[in-house]
């Protein structure tokens, strides 16, 4: 009876084959193949051409600064996050819980919003930014703000069950052998979550280099200064630069595409490590 | 010298320790012993500094342990699950405890690799130095969670249900080889376990613990033969409940009269161990009613006088000489009889 899921008609194997590989072909290469052809479609010179413009050139580097400092800052929040909730029992933490979600649950624009709301010209606040000449909203700093907002969960998500579910047992067994708080932290708990924690990273790192909505709501779309490369895409389709527009897209889906390597290339290299962690 | 005094401590509602005093001498292996929810885990995690009470105080050495964090306490805990470092191989694993420590206490490389091999060596894990802890059975995890505990040399062995995740036979070859260890290394230890028989076996004092307080504190012998409380007695093994009543000092329990001179006038709580019953055939004491085979003994479910139930045990030669067969009219003798006060 328990042989019977593996001896299903060879015809229901090959059909359940077929529909998951037509789904992935269908929604997922396709797309990828279409903004290759589009970026290509008038050869490799203007393919070139269009990512070298001094726009596009800007939006890259101003995407890279964005992730640069959103992502360490998410990295370090997730950790202590993660640590203090799975750790130890503290009043509130139910609630930490639920607001480590409200990212993820709140619309992408609506968290650009609260930023313009926050710091905006006609917000509370307001008056006294444009006094004191600080730019915050349609500047550097309300991109940056958006998009640790928006990736705010990744790491935590990612790291709360894996060290829920490895207990403090091994914490506590370091504390009996010597260990003090930090030592123990470096020693013991970083390494048990290390590849999970890397997941966490290259996800959260995807998000920040790829949000759109929030993002949009913050920038003010000013060319070469605001605008990041999701940004920048929406505005060479508009313009009709289709070229230029599936350019930086594919640019963006190459990220995606080394992003996942990355991740596989790890996992394999360490294959041993994570069987003997017991942990895929 | 431990010395407990008073010590309490609640989680919300729930009393896990209530005033509990405990002294625990040099060189003893001191067994924990109670049901789940008894208070024996929290208190075990207190003496090793990875709780706190809420009253009362712990004296290692007669230095207040509340003023010693953890690492200070010189203890040593092998934890139920062993709690394994698990990116670690087993000689990494016994090495941490040396590793981490600072300043001039800070052995030096050879000396901990030295001290880790005599350590495997100790607990039979010579070969398997290099094996992560996923890849070892039970009882190795168990060994080397032992061996880590050993390399700091504690002044206190702590363990929480040592033997609660091994299967029968490995329990029993493991625990006879801590006691030989405790005592070859001259250790003081503790231990939790929810067995009697474990307790019984392995330790030197045994504390019977239920619901938060300590009902009784002894040597094994001591506390199976005169259990304070009649939680004791029943936690001990198998026993028969019977109503009883006292006058005079004297205790009618079914059809025996027993003394029982400490006990006042009136309604008490009689203790029989089903195996110290004897069966008289020639008697019309009780009526057996079912008797079932257990390998080497024959449980004879009883019908007494008045409506109550008893058990006794006899070994299968005498139930086969005696003819004994349901149905039957038995006289009953019991070679003790332990009365209580009524609760």
């Amino acid at each position: 009876m328990s042989r019977a899921a593996t001896r299903d008609p060879i015809l229901v194997r090959w059909l359940l084959i077929a529909v998951a590989v037509s789904f992935l072909a269908l929604f997922l290469v396709l797309p990828l193949a279409a903004v290759l052809t589009e970026a290509l479609r008038k050869g490799a010179d203007a393919y070139w051409r269009s990512l070298g413009g001094d726009d596009t050139l800007a939006s890259i580097r101003l995407t890279l600064l964005v992730a640069g400092i959103a992502v360490p800052l998410n990295l370090a929040f997730g950790l202590a996050a993660s640590w203090a909730i799975a750790k130890f029992d503290f009043a509130g933490k139910a609630w930490l819980i639920s607001f480590i979600d409200l990212p993820f649950s709140v619309s992408p624009v609506i968290s650009g919003l609260i930023y313009v709301l926050l710091f905006g010209a006609q917000s509370a606040l307001g008056p006294w930014l444009i006094e004191h000449d600080v730019k915050i909203v349609f500047a550097v700093p309300g991109i940056v703000l958006a998009t640790i907002f928006v990736t705010f969960p990744f790491v935590a998500r990612e790291l709360i069950p894996l060290m829920e579910e490895q207990g403090r047992d091994e914490e506590e067994a370091a504390l009996t052998l010597g260990a003090g708080g930090l030592r123990t932290f470096w020693a013991i708990t970083l390494p048990n979550v290390k590849w999970g924690l890397l997941y966490g990273v290259l996800l959260c790192n995807a998000r920040a280099m790829g949000e759109f909505g929030a993002v949009s709501v913050v920038s003010g779309h000013i060319r070469g200064l605001t605008n990041t490369m999701p940004l920048h895409v929406e505005i060479l389709y508009n313009e009709y630069d289709f070229v230029g527009a599936f350019a930086v897209a594919s640019l963006l889906a190459l990220l995606a595409l080394v992003t996942l390597g990355a991740k596989t290339t790890l996992e394999w290299w360490h294959r041993d490590e994570l069987a003997a962690a017991g942990r895929h | 010298m431990i010395d407990v005094s008073h010590l309490s401590k609640r989680f919300g509602g729930f009393n896990a320790l209530d005033d509990v005093s405990l002294r625990i001498t040099p060189g003893k292996l001191v067994a924990l012993l109670g049901p789940s929810g008894s208070g024996k885990t929290t208190l075990l995690r207190i003496l090793a500094g990875l709780d706190h009470a809420d009253g009362g105080a712990v004296h290692l050495n007669g230095l207040d342990a509340s003023s010693l964090k953890t690492r200070d306490r010189r203890v040593g805990f092998v934890f139920q699950h062993y709690a394994l470092f698990r990116h670690m191989s087993v000689a990494e694993n016994v090495a941490f405890g040396l590793k981490v420590r600072k300043g001039p206490d800070k052995p030096s490389k050879a000396e901990i690799n030295d001290r880790v091999a005599r350590l495997l060596d100790l607990v039979q894990l010579s070969g398997l130095a290099g094996r992560y802890p996923s890849q070892l059975s039970g009882g190795q995890r168990q060994r080397v969670a032992l061996a880590r505990a050993l390399a700091v040399e504690p002044r206190l062995l702590l363990l929480d249900e040592p033997f609660g995740a091994l299967d029968a036979q490995v329990r029993k070859d493991l625990r006879r080889w801590l006691r030989q260890l405790h005592d070859d290394m001259g250790l003081t230890s503790v231990f939790v376990t929810h067995d009697q028989e474990e307790a019984l076996e392995l330790a030197d004092e045994v504390v019977v613990m239920s619901k938060g307080r300590i009902e009784q504190i002894g040597t094994p012998a001591d506390i199976y033969d005169n259990p304070a409380t009649p939680f004791v007695f029943q936690f001990l093994g198998n026993a028969n409940r019977l109503e009883a009543q006292v006058q005079n000092g004297i205790a009618q329990v079914a059809h025996w009269r027993v003394p029982a001179p400490a006990i006042a006038d009136g309604p008490a709580l009689a203790f029989i161990r089903p195996h110290e019953i004897e069966i008289d055939p020639s008697g019309n004491d009780a009526v057996i009613r079912h008797q079932v085979i257990l390998g080497p003994t024959v449980r004879l479910d009883l019908h007494l006088p008045g409506g109550a139930h008893a058990e006794a045990v006899i070994d299968r030669d005498s139930h086969a000489r005696l003819g004994l067969e349901p149905g039957r009219q038995v006289g009953l003798g019991a070679r003790r009889v332990v009365v209580f006060a009524a609760p």
